[in-house]
């Protein structure tokens, strides 16, 4: 089937089986390969994308669901300058990342979080991040960094 | 992975969903949020031939406060119930019971509808319907009908819908004022629960300690005859016959209903 998703503000069309994970949809036909699969079965968060601005895993949602909606990526990103969107700039601040294979997961999903909850204490930060595995970081810093992007005291 | 090929269709109502049902039977799969569907299909424990998107009905979103009652549209999100001000107010206990299926990422997807029919034992919602004595409305090719939730949970991932019915709402009647109670014990953060309960009002609700989402009579029963919470709690595991596996024992899980049970009373304020 044909489809048109609008991905960081772009129209990206494509013809693809059915069965087309969103997830693929978005590294191989729109190229945005800051989107990882990590464990391809709902669990670790690494495929963690906005669609029409909530946080969903890519990886369970097919491309075809998402025809005629919007996906913002890492890539589409900004913040009010144009720069780093904060929450990227503080996961580099608090050194929120190791390998950064979940980064681009952890960063989406906190958007999700702090569009809800602005300033979360720290364990709604790990409460609303259940679903994200990082296995470098030990979590700690992460938390920071999402404390750090909502203007909060961090914990060294 | 990838499931295996099927044809995609998204529909524009009910009507047209029955229709597509009605046509294909058993080869034809309803998808809602996909949160439990698209897993088993990647798995292959899943294989339809046709998957019918229903997502896009709108109209079967919503929560009202009807009389007595509230009425929750079957593809009604997680999300949605857990921050929804009808429940806040009316029946707080499944605002609560929502927010703990899966994680944020999850609930933005899954629907109530989906959790129900897909009648997981370990799953939360079903218990939560169930203490509320929730009724479930289906349409198919004859019609609508009302189900119970105590008839509609008739064993692991089985209920009465047939392949060409669609749930399209529940209804729970108000608990306004009445105490509630809610423990999950889960291994890690977003999983099911090895053990949990679900206390509204007066009855009790078990998570996974047995094929289907149980009452607990005796601890009901004690209840409405003035035990304390630590004496009804003690009687929840009577009858059950949860599953004895890795993870936890039979024992163990009986143990924890226990435990639990006690804590959701005293949440409850019993
Ligand atoms: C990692 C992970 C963790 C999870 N943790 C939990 C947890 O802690 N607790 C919990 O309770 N659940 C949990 N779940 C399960 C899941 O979140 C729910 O079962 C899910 O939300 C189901 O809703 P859905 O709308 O996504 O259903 P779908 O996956 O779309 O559908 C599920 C089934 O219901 C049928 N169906 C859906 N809607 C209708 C309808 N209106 N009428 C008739 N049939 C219908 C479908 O055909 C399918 O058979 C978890 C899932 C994952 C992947
Ligand atoms: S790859 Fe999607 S949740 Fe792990
Ligand atoms: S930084 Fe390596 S997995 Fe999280």
């Amino acid at each position: 089937m044909k489809v048109s998703i609008e991905i960081n503000g772009r129209t990206v069309t494509g013809e693809v089986e059915d069965r087309t994970l969103l997830v693929h949809f978005v590294r191989e036909r729109a190229g945005l390969t800051a989107t990882n699969v990590g464990c391809d079965t709902t669990s670790c968060g690494a495929c963690t994308v906005l669609l029409d601005g909530e946080s969903v895993k890519s990886c369970t949602v097919l491309a075809a669901q998402a025809d005629g909606h919007a996906v913002t990526t890492l890539e589409g990103l900004r913040g009010d300058d144009g720069g780093l969107h904060p929450l990227q700039r503080a996961f580099r601040e608090e050194h929120g990342l190791q390998c950064g294979f979940c980064t681009p997961g952890m960063i989406m999903a906190s958007v999700s979080l702090l569009a809800h909850n602005p300033r979360p204490t720290r364990q709604q930060v790990r409460d609303g991040l259940e679903g994200n595995l990082c296995r470098c970081t030990g979590y700690h810093n992460i938390v920071n960094a999402v404390m750090n992007a909502s203007g909060q005291e961090v914990q060294r | 992975m990838i499931p295996a090929a099927f044809t995609y269709r998204r529909v524009s109502s009910v009507d047209e969903a029955l229709a597509v049902v009605a046509e294909h039977g058993d080869d034809a799969k309803l998808l809602a949020g996909g949160q439990s569907l698209l897993p088993l299909m990647k798995l292959r424990f899943a294989v339809p031939e046709v998957v019918v998107d229903i997502a896009p009905l709108d109209e079967l979103r919503y929560v009202r406060a009807e009389g007595g009652e509230i009425a929750i549209g079957a593809l009604t999100r997680h999300h949605d119930l857990h921050h929804d001000p009808v429940l806040a107010e009316h029946a707080p206990v499944l605002a609560r019971v929502a927010g703990s299926v899966g994680d944020q990422q999850i609930r933005h997807r899954g629907t109530i509808g989906g959790s129900l029919v897909h009648a997981d034992p370990a799953a939360d919602l079903p218990a939560a319907i169930l203490a509320l004595d929730g009724v479930l409305v289906a349409r198919g090719p004859d019609g609508e009908r009302r189900i119970r939730a105590a008839e509609f949970f008739q064993g692991p991932f089985e209920t009465p819908l047939a392949a060409e019915e669609l749930l399209t709402e529940v209804r729970v009647p108000v608990q306004d004022g009445a105490g509630w109670g809610f423990e999950k014990f889960t291994r890690r953060a977003l999983d099911w629960a090895i053990a949990g309960v679900v206390v509204a009002g007066g009855a009790v609700a078990l998570i996974n300690m047995g094929g289907t989402p149980l009452r607990a009579p005796a601890t009901e029963a004690a209840l409405a005859s003035g035990a304390s919470a630590a004496e009804a709690a003690a009687l929840a595991a009577e009858g059950t016959s949860p599953a004895d596996e890795a993870h936890a024992t039979a024992e163990y899980r009986q143990h924890l209903a226990r435990v639990l049970t006690e804590r959701a009373l005293v949440a409850a304020g019993r």
